[in-house]
């Protein structure tokens, strides 16, 4: 899942970041590892963390529908940022975890987060046995991710969750070495979107009892954006017929974008189109009390026949976290339709 | 135009500069007076917060170790990782360059969100804060002790002195200490999460509300300033409006000159608005900047006040901040504008070619008298409907000003009574002229007298409250603090040792052991105690059945304390809520918010059985001894044993202080009324001269003339004075009884201090005589020609 949060993780989070903006990003810079092509994946090793590379995240979202035909969105998220590198144990370490979980309701969007420390337990993530946590936040399971359950807790909502991989992992990029801008900036990045997902959500109106489809993107990096990028918009679809598109594009301080997108067949195939083949454009602008943010697209993948309207759920998703960003689910209409999820981080400038 | 007539009406000022001055004068004072117990109201409460956020006592609840030790990291993560939201918090101490510092450790990504202040740390530093060397914050003035210290230090100057905070990891490679102090509850807590006994059945939750909150108890007092402020503002005013009123009556010819010369009365009265709000800003100004060297003068000792008082923590330094003085410069517009509005009302009804007649003057007067009775009469309903359906601080507060106001509207009319009164008795001629003359000077005099009446009855209330105060909290800190040593044990262990060990060697050993509960739903403390000499002694029953004391042994009942009495509504003889026990009695507990029942100790055993005193309170005559004996044998930590002689030394001098910001304040507004009368008689003696002069004439001297001038001064501060007395001991009262009781839920006993009074009554004479002074000698000194001319004049 693409720049992301990154960026605001590390805009957030280490002094030194945020006073040079995106530059401080730059390559060796403390001493952090840097994605490299032609890596070879070692699983089950690297479901778990990479506390060399300074981000990195454990990132679901999940298209759902209640028993009455309602649609909701889910997120749980787990997001990694090292103040440097490696790992220490108690608490002199320095990697800092941050959980973010979310569910949108055609009229409502719950959000709540956490923040943890490594090295004393609270926060982390195990290959063998797969578990991610923060406090009593988890997503655990197979080793091979093919099975999983889910679970979050906020002062407002809560929910539990199975998840059971109907496909096999998909690798973005150069078989997983994902570029994000002209310059070379680049993560490792796969995901796992065949996820078919059902149980609860406990929201203020009572439990509702929902399946769905889900999407677990895993990806780190040391370095994702240039200096001279501004924030991004990330989609993930998926249609009726089967087939999955990702696409996103990294929004530059002149005005144009860098794009890329991975087209997923039915069967787990993927196809990955540079800079260019996808095309995203707003077409409606929404005033939240945050920040103005395109909540209607029209998405296009020519190469695939792929022109669509993409539009919120509910155009307030907006991510009242530490580090604030929006993030919901979408309905997708035109040459394919089916429902997908949308991230746009960035735009909160007030 | 605009610019000549404005010359016009401001030459007045330059050809009267006292009168100016008074108008400036009085008003900065007022605002002075109100912007400076603001400035350290606002200060000392910007201090709590900021002592609040950092140490997060009060505001949250807190998880401790139910033997007083401390909370380990795997408690700590269990709790978390069951859907807790709490933070760790280390707390120590350690001495470095010859000096002590209070270290805190905490954890900034658990920190409740809602924490306020320093304490929250901005994610920007982050990485510095958890940076291996460590980052430490601390007050400016300790940067230079502890650039050595081997971490990075951020200078904050709302960090309190001699306290540090910084990351866990920091605290604990500082303080040599693993384990944490104690946890902080967030107050937003997931929807559902197991009990605490399921997690960690060694911890204990103690809720952040009933715990000693400091600024509930620090309300008290800034009450009584505020009070204060407001008495002293009101003061104030009462002076502008004389000097305003009197500055009409001087200006009416020109305004008639004006205004046949054709100038609307609608520019006049613009122009007058705009010379007032001229006023009113010069002033506002320089009596904010007074406030502020008022305030920054009296906030040591008020810092030291509360700090001895309560433990709260108060900068001692003061901060501009623009809600107060932007406050000061409000209550200076506000109040000019009540002051100006009666002044331009009359203006604008005034007839065109009203004659500026001292006499008509007078006349106008004597049915303004009536109005303002008739207005005091008003007020007083309003007062007493009030009492009588109003309740909360509001009403409170609503009744204070209604009967300070209502009072000092009926002054005149009381004055005037008296006067009468005199005269009525008066033989010979002189003396009947004397008081007639007096009351005829009444309506000139009338607004210094009231601002003199506010000033001695505010005077006589906030002395009164802050006596009763004193008495009442040195009566209870006898009371409660009985024991000469006072000895906390860490665990079980230590204190069953302590006990056994101390068998035989002091006079008594006094467990103090209790319980935290509920009752009707509110925090209270249920406490055992011993049957000893030393508790019916000392402990003064406020209501009580007969041999209380005896049936509370007998396990016949209970004992109370006042807040949970009123709390409940209940009478003694009554039954409990909880257990249904009697009420055997009522005692007084200053300052605690929360409810306490207290039983016998067998009753407490019998019904807590797994409850262990860790403290005690020791009687014994060597309490030096003793005290040097334990920790010798104990190695008791610094804070286990507490010296009462100590701890009641340390409130006296508090006390002391506190009387020393009264005083200050006393003595500041009784300048001030003093001075508005010394400003009445200057503005009057001029008028007066065609009065004088036939009495002079007839053959009195002009030396007697100034010396029954003086006395005529006396008379009326006297009789003001003799009003003030029962108007401020009503204002102690109220605050006293309906205030406190309305804001805290206990009562303050009401004590008289007559010879407090006394020197007052004699500080007020002074002042009218010092202000009555300069008028005489004037008098005295007014050539005979001048006199004579009043004859020549037309009138």
């Amino acid at each position: 899942m693409n720049a992301k949060i990154a960026i605001l993780l590390l805009m957030g989070l280490p002094a030194a970041v945020t006073a040079q903006g995106f530059a401080g990003l730059g390559i060796g810079a403390g001493g952090f590892a840097v994605p490299q092509p032609n890596y070879q994946f070692d699983f089950p090793a690297d479901h778990g963390a990479h506390p060399d590379y300074r981000i990195e995240w454990w990132y679901l979202t999940a298209n759902l529908r209640g028993p009455d035909g309602t649609s909701y969105g889910l997120q749980w998220t787990l997001f990694r940022s090292a103040l440097r590198p490696g790992e220490a144990s108690g608490w002199s370490s320095p990697q800092i975890w941050m959980g973010h979980a979310a569910v949108t309701t055609p009229d409502q969007h719950f959000v709540t987060e956490r923040l943890a420390q490594g090295g004393i337990g609270q926060a982390g993530v195990t290959s063998e046995p797969y578990e991610a946590w923060i406090d009593d936040w988890r997503m655990a399971g197979a080793a091979d991710l093919s099975a999983l359950t889910l679970s979050a807790s906020g002062p407002t909502f809560a929910y539990e969750m199975k998840l059971t991989a109907d496909g096999p992992l998909v690798f973005h990029g150069e078989r997983g070495y994902s570029i994000k801008s002209a310059e070379g900036q680049a993560s490792y990045y796969y995901s796992q979107p065949f996820y078919r997902i059902s149980g609860n959500l406990d929201l203020p109106e009572g439990v509702v009892t929902v399946t769905g489809d889900a999407w677990l993107d895993r990806e780190w990096s040391s370095q994702p954006l240039a200096e001279s990028q501004t924030g991004w918009d990330w989609f993930s679809l998926g249609f009726d017929d089967g087939a999955r598109l990702m696409g996103f594009r990294v929004r530059q301080a002149d005005g144009t974008a860098f794009s890329s997108a991975t087209w997923i067949e039915p069967d787990g195939r993927a196809t990955s189109y540079p800079d260019g083949a996808f095309n995203a454009a707003p077409l409606v602008q929404t005033t939240l009390p945050a920040a103005t943010v395109p909540t209607s697209w029209r998405v296009r993948l020519p190469e695939r026949g792929v022109d669509v309207t993409v539009e919120a759920l509910n155009a307030d998703a907006w991510m009242t976290t530490a580090v604030p960003y929006w993030e919901g689910p979408v309905t997708v209409t035109g040459s394919h339709n089916g429902r997908g999820y949308l991230e746009m981080a960035g735009y909160d400038t007030k | 135009m605009i610019r000549t007539t404005l010359g016009a009406l401001l030459s007045h000022w330059w050809r009267n500069p006292l009168q100016a001055f008074t108008m400036i004068a009085g008003l900065a004072m007022a605002t002075a007076l109100w912007s400076g117990v603001q400035a350290i109201n606002t200060e000392a409460r910007a201090s709590y917060d900021r002592a609040a956020s950092a140490i997060g006592q009060g505001r949250f609840d807190q998880i401790l170790n139910h033997d007083g030790t401390t909370v380990t990291l795997t408690q700590y993560v269990a709790l978390r990782r069951a859907g807790w939201q709490v933070s760790p918090v280390i707390e120590g101490s350690f001495q470095f360059g010859g000096q002590g510092f209070s270290l805190t450790g905490i954890d900034p990504l658990t920190l409740p969100r809602d924490i306020a202040g320093g304490t929250r740390v901005d994610l920007a530093d982050l990485a510095e804060f958890l940076s291996p060397e460590g980052l430490v914050v601390v007050h400016p003035a300790d940067v230079n002790v502890l650039t050595a210290l081997g971490t990075r230090l951020r200078s904050d100057p709302s960090q309190r002195r001699g306290h540090l905070t910084a990351s866990v990891a920091t605290a604990q490679k500082l303080l040599g200490v693993q384990e944490f102090t104690r946890l902080l509850v967030a107050n937003e807590q997931p929807l559902s999460r197991p009990t605490l006994a399921a997690v960690a059945p060694a911890l204990v939750l103690h809720n952040g509300q009933d715990q000693s909150d400091v600024a509930r108890l620090t309300d008290s007092f800034h009450l009584n300033l505020t009070a204060f402020g407001l008495l002293s503002f009101a003061v104030g005013i009462f002076i502008v409006y004389g000097a305003i009123g009197l500055a009409f009556e001087q200006r009416r010819p020109i305004f008639r000159t004006l205004r046949t010369l054709g100038l609307p009365l609608v520019t006049l009265m613009g122009l007058l608005a705009f010379e007032h709000i001229l006023f009113a800003l010069i002033a506002g100004a320089i009596g904010v900047a007074l406030g502020y060297v008022m305030a920054a003068l009296l906030l040591p000792d008020v810092a030291a006040t509360l700090r001895g008082l309560y433990s709260a923590e108060v900068s001692g330094e003061l901060t501009l901040r623009p809600s107060w003085w932007l406050s000061g410069l409000g209550m200076a517009l506000g109040g000019t504008a009540a002051a100006a509005s009666g002044a331009l009302w009359r203006l604008n009804r005034m007839p065109l070619l009203a004659a500026a007649h001292p006499r008509a003057w007078a006349a106008e007067a004597q049915r303004s008298v009536r109005r303002m009775l008739r207005a005091a009469f008003g007020l007083g309903t309003v007062g007493l409907l009030l009492a009588m359906f109003g309740s909360g601080l509001n009403a409170g507060f609503g009744l204070l000003a209604c009967l300070l106001i209502a009072a000092a509207l009926a002054l005149p009319f009381t004055l005037d009574l008296m006067l009468r009164g005199a005269g009525m008795l008066a033989r010979g001629v002189v003396a009947q002229w004397f008081w007639a003359d007096t009351r005829s000077q009444l309506p000139g005099l009338s607004m210094a007298l009231m601002a003199l009446l506010l000033a001695m009855a505010a005077n006589i209330g906030v002395s009164t409250m802050v006596s009763s105060f004193r008495l009442t909290f040195v009566g209870w800190l006898d009371q409660r603090l009985a024991s000469e040593l006072y000895l906390s044990a860490r665990t079980h262990e230590e204190a069953a040792a302590l006990a056994g060990y101390l068998e035989g060697k002091v006079d008594a050993v006094l467990p103090i052991i209790s319980i935290e509960t509920r009752i009707g739903g509110l925090p209270a403390e249920i406490y055992g105690i011993r049957d000893q000499a030393t508790y019916r002694d000392n402990w003064r029953l406020l209501f009580s059945v007969p041999d209380a004391w005896d049936r509370l042994n007998r396990g016949e009942g209970v004992l109370v304390n006042e807040q949970l009495f009123r709390r409940q509504g209940l009478a003694v003889g009554d039954q409990l809520p909880n257990q249904g026990d009697m009420v055997l009695g009522v005692y007084g507990d200053y300052g605690n918010p929360a409810g306490q029942v207290v039983l016998g100790l067998s009753t407490f055993r019998a019904r807590y059985p797994d409850v262990v005193a860790m403290r005690f309170g020791l009687r014994t005559s060597a309490p030096q001894r003793v005290a040097a004996d334990l920790r010798e044998k104990f190695d008791l930590p610094p804070g286990a044993i507490v010296d009462q002689a100590r701890i009641k030394a340390m409130s006296l001098e508090i006390f002391e202080r506190t009387f020393s910001v009264t005083t200050a304040l006393n003595i500041l507004t009784l300048s001030v009324a003093g001075f508005a009368i010394l400003i009445s008689l200057l503005t009057l003696a001029t008028m007066r001269l065609p009065q004088l002069a036939p009495v002079w004439a007839l053959g009195m001297t002009r030396r007697t003339l100034a010396l029954l001038e003086l006395l005529r001064a006396l008379c009326l501060a006297a009789f003001a004075g003799l009003a003030a007395i029962p108007l401020g001991l009503g204002l102690a009262w109220l605050l006293l009884a309906i205030v406190n009781v309305q804001a805290f839920g206990w009562r303050l006993p009401m004590h008289l201090f007559p010879v407090d009074y006394m020197k007052l009554g004699v500080l007020t004479l002074l002042a009218a005589l010092l202000a009555a002074l300069w008028p005489a000698l004037r008098l005295a000194r007014t050539p005979p020609d001048r006199l004579l001319r009043v004859f020549s004049n037309e009138r």
